[in-house]
């Protein structure tokens, strides 16, 4: 389980960049404490910045540094299939995190608000896919739309439903996580305040739960983007041969040969995926910035 | 005196089987700072978000100002609530987080901000209008609280436990705020507090609860004064029991015989008892008095006296207290409580000393025995 969910733990650390710069800060203090950071961020990110430096070599093996170049990236912006597979990519991972944060929430208050009977049990099988392993998941859902004979010949957009659907299967859990820890806190008096002052259901969800909820929305719906995004596994065994997304991708280019033209598509892949973690980071700034207690 | 403004009828609330609030018949006049008095789940905050409409009744009824409150919900009641936790909205500036209600009701921009700064004239909160809620300390978060339902105009404001958030500094100057407040736009004010001092000092009227019951409604000195039963005398200031039955019935006047001294005492009383009538006697600390010797002992101020020893002395500065055992142990002492003005006090007492412990005719108040 724990080699599968690898990527994972990769972006729950890049979730926690933030704090990891202040860490840096606080142990310039410490000479000890530099030392165990250095050597940990060098473990972490030697790999990736290595990969990165290589997509810019001048050769056609991947070994020896050659030279700068960057015919790698415009070769890799006239690859039609691999453009395409991007493209997918990108709106699945934002279907997906739509839908994952509908459900997500829907989930989340429900496991907070409600009581009813079994409920640690369906509080247990929400968690299933987090704690299932991926390549589990995959076979099941392969076994599943053949079952039901989903159809394999629809057109473009609808073609990608399916991965889809086990794409937000696998990531609203974590949404649901992220948004219940955020519900936990909130004061169940200001609900009663407002309608107090005046306000119907509508106003309690617009003024209070959403401002409320915000910061774990954002966290949760990247969570859930950057997930999909970059998800293999399922996506192996729910993609057809018209369905194909940047990860899967990769893998059957490095089937052939790593060229750095694989090191350019992995590394936009890093890039799109940090971006959007820097956005998250700057939205939470902003809103701590308006005022929210955390 | 017109209709009460507040009139709860048989009001009752239930949580799974577990009565909380058990058939409360109030009325509260307009103007009044009224004042709901008990010990922490007495069911005193149950029956205020019955009245906000926050809670549903189990049974009974709140009608204010004539109007039946049943069928209309929180957000359309003439009520307004401070609440315990403030609940002020941590997304908002101060300013909106006073507005917010009358943005609600769609009043216009003009009328909005000059209304808000009434408000915040009223309760001293100029030129913080600004200010996010973290920026705030505990008294102007309380303010704003004040002032957000205080700019609705309702007809009553709700406040639960108020000042019990607040340091015992803080507290005591808003508690003055509060009634200053109060009384300069004369809204009507219903206030659950679990704090004596507080109701007594701040309130027109206070109704105690126990056990979800109310127990007795009276204004302070009352209250203080004529406790109803031994729950009221205990939980109001400190006082002291005896048992006893009722021995000779005069006119205004009851003999008492305590049973565990052996003794008889009289006291004034209005209740109508009955010869044998088990009741208790109930005397506050500050009424009992150490014998005078040059007073005859068929003076007013001995008629009623017990003897007893000396057990303890603690000094609390202006005052002292005692506390006198009697013979038999298994009686509670006695709390006396005397000013330490003359010297006597100070010098005339040992511990261990026998001493005569006396009072008045209507130092004591008896209350039956049910």
């Amino acid at each position: 389980m724990q080699s599968v969910r690898n990527p994972d733990a990769g972006k729950v650390k890049l979730l926690l960049f933030g704090e990891f710069i202040s860490a840096i800060k606080s142990s310039l203090r410490n000479p000890w404490l530099n030392i165990s950071l250095l050597v940990t961020l060098l473990f972490l990110y030697t790999p990736i910045i290595v990969l990165i430096i290589f997509s810019f070599n001048d050769s056609r093996r991947n070994i020896v540094w050659k030279g700068f170049t960057l015919k790698y990236y415009k070769k890799m912006f006239s690859n039609e299939i691999l453009l395409e597979a991007f493209l997918n990519s990108i709106v699945i991972a934002l279907i997906t995190t739509i839908l994952s944060l509908v459900l997500g929430v829907l989930t989340a208050i429900l496991l907070w608000r409600f009581q009813f009977p079994l409920k640690s049990l369906y509080q247990g099988m929400v968690m299933i896919p987090v704690i299932v392993p991926e390549i589990c998941i995959g076979i099941a859902f392969l076994v599943f739309f053949n079952m039901i004979g989903w159809p394999s010949d629809l057109i473009w957009p609808l073609s990608l439903a399916k991965i889809i659907f086990a794409h937000s299967l696998f990531c609203f859990p974590f949404v649901a996580i992220v948004v219940r820890a955020k519900l936990v806190n909130l004061n169940w008096e200001c609900e009663e305040a407002a309608k107090d002052l005046g306000a119907n259901a509508w106003h309690v969800y617009r003024d209070i739960w959403l401002p409320h909820l915000k910061p774990s929305l954002i966290a949760g719906g990247l969570l859930a983007f950057t997930l999909s995004l970059d998800d293999f596994v399922i996506t192996f065994f729910t993609s057809g041969p018209e369905t194909i997304t940047l990860p899967i991708k990769i893998y059957s280019m490095v089937r052939f040969s790593v060229t750095p033209e694989v090191n350019a598509a992995s590394t936009v892949l890093i890039v799109v995926t940090i971006l959007s973690v820097c956005t998250a980071i700057f939205l939470q700034k902003e809103n701590l910035k308006k005022g929210s207690f955390e | 005196m017109s209709a009460p403004l507040i009139s709860l009828q048989g009001l009752s609330k239930s949580f799974q089987g577990n009565d909380a609030v058990k058939f409360v018949d109030l009325t509260v006049d307009k103007g009044e700072f009224y004042g709901i008095l008990g010990p922490s789940g007495c069911g005193k905050t149950t029956l205020l978000k019955m009245i906000a409409g926050l809670e549903e009744p189990s049974a009974g009824r709140v009608i204010i100002d004539g109007l039946d409150m049943s069928p209309v919900p929180a957000n359309r009641r003439p009520v307004n609530t401070v609440f315990q936790s403030y609940a002020i909205f941590p997304h908002m500036s101060l300013e909106d987080n006073i507005s917010y209600g009358l943005k609600l009701k769609g009043i216009g921009s003009g009328e909005l901000k000059k209304r808000v700064l009434d408000m915040l004239d009223v309760v001293d909160l100029k030129g913080l209008e600004r200010r996010w809620p973290d920026q705030l300390s505990g008294g102007q978060l309380q303010r704003v609280a004040l002032a957000r339902a205080l700019i609705m105009q309702p007809k009553v404001v709700l406040l639960d436990e108020p000042l019990a958030a607040l340091d015992a500094k803080l507290r005591e100057t808003m508690k003055y705020e509060l009634v200053k407040i109060q009384k300069e736009i004369g809204i009507t004010f219903i206030m659950v507090t679990h704090d004596q001092q507080e109701a007594l000092s701040m309130m027109d009227k206070i109704a105690v609860m126990n056990e979800g019951r109310i127990q007795q409604v009276d204004q302070p000195n009352l209250l203080y004064e004529k406790p109803k039963n031994l729950f009221v005398a205990n939980f109001i200031g400190s006082a002291n029991c005896l048992m006893g039955r009722v021995a000779k019935v005069e006119k205004g006047r009851t003999h008492v015989m305590l049973a565990d001294l052996n003794q008889e005492i009289i006291a004034f009383s209005c209740e109508n008892f009955k010869v044998s009538d088990r009741v208790q006697v109930i005397i506050r600390p500050e009424k009992l008095t150490f014998q005078d010797i040059e007073l005859p002992s068929n003076h007013e101020k001995t008629i009623n006296r017990v003897s007893g020893k000396l057990l303890e002395i603690i000094y609390h500065g202006g005052v002292s207290t005692f506390r006198v055992g009697f013979k038999n142990k298994n009686l509670k002492p006695l709390i006396v409580s005397q000013l330490n003005d003359d010297q006597q006090t100070k010098d005339g007492y040992r511990i261990g000393s026998h001493v005569e412990v006396c009072w008045r005719l209507d130092a004591a108040t008896l209350v039956p025995v049910i």
